[in-house]
């Protein structure tokens, strides 16, 4: 690239000056150039349809002929004045927390377990990934069974102890417990295994020296290990926020028995299931499942934005802490 | 110990595959005559019946064709697949399934599909089944199968309660109307203690589908929250599931269970349904089938073959089509998996009249179903709002079941989810 410097004499100066615009650009232009596929790749999978999602809202879409009367905002007008939106958003929000903070406890436990020195270590890393790698469609089928209301696994040892059996498909806490289960079963050594990460980052001499002076196992891991962990923690906090507000599979796939997913008095309901619903079903009601779509992302920007004023705090505690 | 080691976090970006079926290298204009080599795709949900052996009689006929079945597990599988791609404007098979229930849909968009009119299939089907796959006055699709319903009975379980065994006593007690249905069910929940059907869902679409215009005008017009005979059907199915119902909704794993446990004795059984329960009870060596239905008889289900404009192959798929609901192929389905035709000229079929199911301990489901067809007296009609509407009222029988609102609380809500449609 900028070997035609070492030659300067041979060329002439309208080459020179031509090479040398060439390096000009190189060194300007080139860094943009090697960053551009990721914002190339977002503008198409991202950005476009974000933007084109905002217009169908607007309008009355039809969706195969790809055109449709302009409807101002009755779209959103319409979806704020359904109690299902309004359920479907309490579920959402619900079925996030049942899932999320059990979630990440059980990852911290496990992997504050795998940060120890145990035996066949790679074993244990690989095994807590293995839920992962499950296809979330064949948890679904697998999960739905388990938590069937009369003939399910769980209910068939509930009353074998003489214990009543639970309405996993009937009642709204149990319905998105059972949910929740299946999420955390999928997520929970995905997320183990970057916090393990986070903690493998951590100095090994404040262990010692924590040590030395006389601080046991529970006194490091709360002491040490956890404001240690901070970013990382924040990072897995904000990927399972923005996840857990878009779940789909799970809820979409708990109950096969009515076209209408999400329970018959939306007892598991979820924002992305109530768009899939008004979208195909309703005869192809495009516009307003747009126009949940970005009520949706906009709940996300909110949550987002809490997210990084709480990051925000922490990061000039530790500043001052630091000082 | 080690010292401080920095793991780098890798930013795994997911690629979605996209599933394109491939549908040949030939020209669009081709005619899938002569010798050209073709290959076709089929696509289908649940079980038509449409057999690997079936499939290949068809190319023994055209050498130069192959068949490739694509099979979604279920209508509504299908029917988000062909709108997808009905809105992409590509990737669909050459020949699509639909199902009765949301055809009226995709007759919105009747320029999408060819018109599969011809000598070969003229007067095929009865009016009302020719008037489904019609659209701007176009043939769109061609009929494959009718749902005509009939009743299915543990014979174990009703003998216990004194009901009868074989098909012709059991179908001499429950003879007549719903409320005959319902009697006989009283008479086997005193003697038993367990239930008589699986749902009230289930048994709702047996009466939803006697009514010329249920949920909607022959215009489209909605009526289901003002039609009286919507509510009288609710508060009724209603009334006979507090005491008759398994409370087990259609499609989950509890129905598929309960069919095999026997905790329901009977259900509504439209031809296609024949499978279902083989496929759901396979150790069960009790159920069969009384030739009779309430209040005389009605169709439910029943789907149609198109071919989309967008194929590559279309004069070879329409011949295809074609062949594939002549009565001789749809027998053949028939006897596969229960798909009863709606080509008239099967029902006099020798083929047909005579055939048996050995899991049905060999009833007679020839006779059976085509007695149950000639029953049918009203074509319900069955517009663009019909399966949501049907999903709000399902909804609303299930809250009831469940235990989770009253009656009239439910209803109140189904009004307000229908009109929340519009």
């Amino acid at each position: 690239m900028t070997t035609t410097t070492l030659r300067p004499t041979e060329r002439s100066p309208r080459r020179i000056a031509f090479s040398q615009t060439l390096s000009r650009w190189d060194i300007k232009l080139s860094p943009y150039l090697y960053i551009s596929p990721f914002f190339i790749l977002f503008a198409i999978v991202g950005l476009f349809p974000l933007i084109y999602t905002g217009y169908i809202s607007l309008l009355d879409w039809d969706p195969i002929r790809h055109s449709g009367k302009f409807m101002g905002l009755d779209n959103f007008a319409w979806v704020l004045g359904q109690t299902q939106f309004w359920l479907a958003l309490r579920n959402t929000i619900s079925i996030f927390l049942l899932s999320a903070v059990p979630q990440l406890i059980i990852a911290l436990a496990i992997a504050a377990v795998l940060d120890s020195n145990i035996r066949a270590k790679t074993f244990w890393r690989m095994g807590v990934l293995l839920p992962y790698i499950v296809m979330p469609v064949a948890v679904a089928l697998i999960f739905s069974k388990l938590f069937s209301n009369d003939y399910g696994l769980i209910n068939t040892l509930l009353s074998d102890i003489g214990l009543p059996k639970v309405g996993w498909h009937t009642d709204v806490i149990p319905s998105q417990i059972a949910i929740a289960t299946m999420v955390n079963f999928r997520w929970t050594g995905y997320n183990a295994l970057i916090l393990l990460a986070g903690m493998q980052a951590i100095p090994r001499d404040l262990y010692e020296s924590a040590a030395i002076d006389g601080a046991g196992r529970f006194r490091r891991f709360f002491s040490i290990t956890i404001p240690q962990l901070r970013p990382t923690l924040i990072f897995v906090i904000i990927t399972a926020t923005i996840g857990g507000l878009q779940i789909f599979d799970e809820p979409q796939l708990f109950d096969s028995s009515s076209t209408v997913a999400g329970g018959a008095s939306q007892q598991w309901l979820t924002l992305t299931v109530y768009l899939h619903n008004v979208g195909w079903y309703q005869n192809g009601k495009y516009g307003r499942a747009a126009a949940i779509a970005w009520l949706l992302f906009l709940l996300i920007v909110v949550i987002g934005l809490i997210n990084l004023a709480i990051t925000r705090r922490i990061a000039n505690n530790d500043a001052r802490r630091n000082r | 110990m080690s010292t401080s080691r920095r793991t780098i976090a890798a930013a795994v970006a997911g690629a979605a595959a996209l599933a394109l079926i491939a549908t040949g290298c030939a020209p669009a204009a081709s005619t899938g005559g002569d010798d050209e080599k073709i290959t076709l795709t089929l696509g289908t949900f649940n079980n038509f019946g449409y057999s690997d052996e079936l499939l290949a009689e068809y190319t023994a006929l055209h050498p130069n064709v192959t068949i490739k079945q694509n099979i979604a597990k279920t209508s509504d599988d299908a029917q988000t697949n062909l709108f997808t791609k009905l809105a992409a404007g590509s990737g669909l098979s050459d020949v699509e399934a639909v199902d009765g229930d949301w055809m009226p849909k995709v007759k919105q968009y009747s320029d999408l599909f060819v018109d599969l009119a011809s000598d070969d299939n003229a007067g095929r089907y009865s009016d009302w089944k020719t008037a489904g796959g019609t659209a701007d006055g176009k043939l769109i699709g061609l009929g494959t199968d009718i749902g005509p319903e009939a009743i299915c009975y543990r014979a174990d379980l009703l003998s216990a309660a004194g009901l009868g065994t074989t098909p012709d006593e059991v179908a001499a007690n429950i003879a007549g109307d719903w409320d005959a249905y319902y009697a006989a069910g009283e008479k086997y929940t005193a003697a038993t203690g367990k239930a008589w059907f699986d749902s009230a869902g289930a048994t709702f679409q047996g009466l939803a589908n006697q009514y010329q215009n249920f949920y909607e005008k022959d215009d489209g017009t909605v009526i289901a929250t003002e039609n009286p005979d919507v509510k009288a059907a609710f508060e009724s199915v209603l009334g006979a599931s507090s005491t008759l119902s398994a409370h087990l909704q259609e499609w989950t794993d509890d129905w598929a269970a309960g069919m095999a446990n026997g905790s329901f004795a009977t259900m509504l059984c439209p031809a296609w349904m024949l499978g279902v329960i083989q496929g759901d009870s396979p150790d069960a060596t009790d159920w069969n089938i009384a030739n009779v239905f309430p209040d005389g008889g009605g169709n439910w289900g029943g789907s149609y073959l198109l071919v989309p404009t967008q194929g590559k192959h279309t004069e070879a798929a329409k011949e295809f089509t074609d062949w594939l609901t002549a009565p001789e192929q749809q027998i053949s389905a028939f006897k596969t998996a229960g798909t009863f035709p709606s080509q008239i000229a099967a029902y006099d079929d020798p083929a047909l009249t005579g055939a048996t199911n050995e899991f049905f301990n060999d009833a007679p489901i020839g006779t059976i179903f085509a007695d149950r067809a000639n029953a049918v007296t009203v074509t319900p009609f069955k517009g663009i709002n019909y399966g949501a509407i049907m999903g709000a009222v399902q909804n609303g029988l299930t809250r009831v079941e469940q235990g989770q609102q009253s009656v009239d609380d439910s209803w109140t809500q189904v009004i307000a989810d229908i009109k929340a449609l519009g």
